[in-house]
């Protein structure tokens, strides 16, 4: 018991102080990315030949990044000869609204659009149902991570729980291989109503770099009514913290 | 060519002219399997490929215990063969996806039935489906019954308690006490080997760094190295010792974290909550290396693509010690702690023998007191340097020695980076350009967190990849975890399942 105590003592305190303070992250963190399509040389296509998720789409001489899909492998970054595409430390990803995380030049600000009415719910309390439907154990990981003492994710009332009969909500990963179908989908309805949906990750979002595979669903977007997309190869914790959080209203600005 | 045996030297690379590769007619195939494998070596990959007639060659990699060399063994089928598993029961689940991927009946399999649940990728023979009448459901299949009045079957899965991958568990029990228990997995099936065929392409390097994604430092290496041996070319001693500190970086995090799992299982809270954290800062290691947790972009063809220079590796060598600190008081309150123990000891054990007859790999297979490590049978040049040349710790093969084994682990790896870190490596970061060579077969192994981990490619006319295998140590260790479970308390389930911590995805592929 003594033994307990000491090292109780010894490990000291170690929860982060996010929202209040800005996180720590990594120095080479790819976030936000930023499109500059002024510096594209004519005719230049490189960064979309080049996307592994074909993530990129060019009109009119606008490039634009679709987040939904976007790895963060940063080698459209690594290819343009004029730097055209840089990405930020900006870890603040999520949005409520799949074409919001289309980003282009012309996206001055996110667009965070929160639902009141989950707000009112769910604002002091969310217990969420996760369900790994093919995420690789990364994504999952980084939802994981949240419970430990370094975030203390129940102190802003949202806890991961056992039961969808439990759950005021369902987060999932992976996409959706067509094995997991079924299993999403009684899950789901396991859940009493009004519940939230939320897809952490590319592949939850558009099935990821597994898009297309016949193997698989492209992830949740048609299978269930999306609330909250995360996204990220694997997003942050702080990314996945972050949308959580301004989805309950806990973070607003 | 009966009794002639083919036997190669694995050095870092290795790839040899597919034509080269001597076809044994059925019969010799099956007996000179058998033998080598009875002769205390153990299957790398064994697998199907198809052909141009649409036959399917069907080709065993087995690695000789303690040897620098492994053998290849390959022979053409139609439509059946007879199966090895009931003289080798590690072969057990790889006869069972050859039927599944390509329509071959392994005749006198004594439990065959599909593992990922897909239809065939051979035309025109399916064995488990007909794919115009069967809806295919995954773990819709016989399972293993035990009967009479007072058993009970306990079903569990696809979708678990925690925020973990799913997979589905059927338990015989009498009472409290497991009788037999069986996995079915396959929900996790997103078709990585069929879209890797055709590669490389750039999905390629994506696929395979989230085959099992926890593991992503070990496929991407096993991966590279597969292109490096097709396509000849040398990587500098700094980019070996920047994949090798990442590789062990990876163990340390996942070993960690397995620690803390454990403790959590047990219901010890202190360890379980400082373990969670520790394994966070280890990540943010690889994260300091690469700007990601997981260490994807680390790893490519030819090299690395960050470098750890000399203000990193100061940086990561302090981290690591503090770190190291915390984690050396959070592991020895847990060991020091009888009632940890008493849940530990004695749980969820396996014998050295039937580690053996099941073919384990990895950290699950020297708990059993298995002497089997790749970065000491085949090390690469910077493994060689600075070896891992310790035995195995313990030979209980129970989860005390699954725990510990990984204590002991993180010590080494520890010791390794701290040593690597100190040293300046020379050489180019990364060589950008290569093309690989046609029919050829290549073949890697690295000994990843969980164990060993192999890849196998083929390469058609143009140098694409006709085939790409990839074996997961998992894919060797579930049935481990199924076995341990015999006459265990089913409420020990989650404890035995922890020490084993295997992958979903990196079996489900
Ligand atoms: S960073 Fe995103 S957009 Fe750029 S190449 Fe990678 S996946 Fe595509
Ligand atoms: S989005 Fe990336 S990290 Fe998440 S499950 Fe998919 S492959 Fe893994």
């Amino acid at each position: 018991m003594l033994q307990v105590l000491h090292s109780r003592l010894k490990q000291g305190y170690k929860t982060i102080d996010f929202p209040d303070a800005e996180p720590a992250l990594p120095e080479k963190f790819l976030g936000m990315p930023e499109i500059n399509p002024a510096k594209c040389p004519d005719k230049c296509a490189t960064c979309l030949s080049i996307c592994p998720v074909d993530a990129i789409t060019q009109k009119h001489k606008h490039l634009f990044i679709d987040l939904g899909r976007c790895i963060f492998c940063g080698k459209c970054r690594d290819i343009c000869p004029k730097q055209a595409i840089t990405f930020t430390k900006d870890w603040k990803l999520a949005t409520t609204k799949r074409d919001d995380l289309i980003i282009s030049s012309h996206t001055k600000e996110k667009k965070f659009n929160p639902n009141p009415d989950i707000i009112k719910l769910f604002g002091k309390s969310l217990k969420l149902r996760e369900v790994s439907a093919g995420g690789c154990n990364a994504c999952e990981a980084d939802c994981n991570v949240l419970e430990t003492i370094g975030f203390d994710l129940g102190r802003f009332g949202i806890q991961f729980v056992a039961s969808p009969r439990h759950a005021d909500g369902i987060l999932v990963t992976g996409p959706v291989p067509q094995n997991m179908k079924v299993a999403l989908e009684k899950t789901y309805n396991a859940i009493s109503s009004p519940k939230v949906v939320i897809a952490v990750g590319a592949c939850a979002i558009s099935g990821g770099i597994y898009r297309g595979n016949e193997e698989v669903n492209n992830g949740i977007h048609e299978l269930l009514p999306v609330d909250l997309y995360i996204p990220g190869c694997p997003p942050h914790p702080i990314t996945i913290l972050d949308g959580l959080l301004r989805l309950i209203g806990k973070i607003k600005e | 060519m009966k009794g002639e045996k083919l036997l190669h030297k694995l050095t870092d690379k290795f790839d040899i002219n597919f034509g080269d590769i001597p076809k044994r007619d059925n019969d010799d195939f099956r007996e000179a399997v058998v033998a080598s494998l009875k002769n205390k070596s153990r299957i790398g990959a064994f697998f199907g490929h198809l052909l141009a007639n649409n036959n399917v060659d069907i080709i065993a990699i087995l690695i000789p215990e303690n040897k620098n060399h492994i053998e290849i063994i390959r022979t053409e089928i139609c439509n059946s063969y007879h199966a090895i598993t009931h003289d080798i029961p590690s072969a057990h689940l790889f006869e069972r996806e050859i039927a599944e991927q390509w329509g071959i009946f392994p005749e006198a399999h004594p439990w065959l039935k599909p593992i990922r649940f897909h239809k065939s990728y051979r035309d025109s023979h399916n064995f488990f489906y007909d794919p115009d009448k069967t809806e295919i459901l995954p773990s819709f299949t016989d399972f293993f019954r035990v009967e009479g009045e007072e058993i009970h079957e306990v079903a569990v899965g696809p979708v678990h308690a925690g925020i973990i991958e799913p997979g589905h568990f059927r338990f015989q029990c009498y009472g409290e006490n497991v009788f037999h228990l069986e996995i079915s997995l396959g929900y996790q099936h997103r078709g990585i080997e069929k879209a890797l065929a055709g590669g490389p392409d750039k999905r390629s390097m994506h696929l395979i760094e989230t085959a099992a994604g926890d593991t992503t430092i070990g496929h991407t290496t096993t991966y590279c190295k597969i292109i490096e041996s097709l396509s000849n070319i040398n990587i500098s001693p700094k980019a070996d010792a920047v994949r090798c500190i990442a590789l062990e970086l990876e163990r340390l995090a996942n070993h960690t974290g397995d620690l803390g799992a454990l403790a959590a299982d047990v219901g010890f809270l202190p360890t379980a909550s400082y373990c969670g954290r520790l394994r966070g800062d280890l990540l943010n290691l690889t994260a300091y290396i690469c700007g990601n947790r997981f260490g994807r972009g680390i790893v490519r063809p030819g090299g690395v693509a960050f470098d750890i220079d000399e203000l990193t590796a100061l940086n990561l060598s302090n981290r690591l010690l503090t770190i190291f600190k915390d984690l050396k008081n959070a592991i020895n309150l847990m060991l020091d702690t009888a009632s940890v123990m008493a849940r530990f000891e004695e749980t969820g054990k396996l014998s050295k023998n039937m580690a053996e007859t099941l073919g384990l790999v990895g950290v699950a297979a020297r708990a059993c007191g298995i002497d089997t490590d790749i970065r000491k049978q085949f090390p690469t040049k910077i493994q060689t340097k600075f070896p891992f040349n310790n035995p195995p710790v313990c030979k209980t093969g129970d989860v005390y020695a699954r725990a510990y084994q990984r204590w002991f682990e993180i010590q080494e790896s520890m010791e390794f980076i701290s040593k690597l870190l100190k040293e300046q490596f020379d050489g180019k970061l990364i060589e950008e350009n290569w093309e690989l060579q046609p029919n050829r077969l290549a073949l890697s192994l690295v000994e990843g967190w969980r164990g060993q981990i192999c890849h196998v490619a083929i390469t058609d006319n143009n140098g694409k990849f006709a085939c790409y295998k990839i074996v997961d140590p998992s894919f060797h260790n579930w049935t481990g975890l199924a076995i341990a479970l015999r006459n265990q308390q089913i409420s020990d389930f989650p404890l035995c399942n922890k020490s084993f911590n295997l992958s979903y995805c990196g079996h489900d592929l």
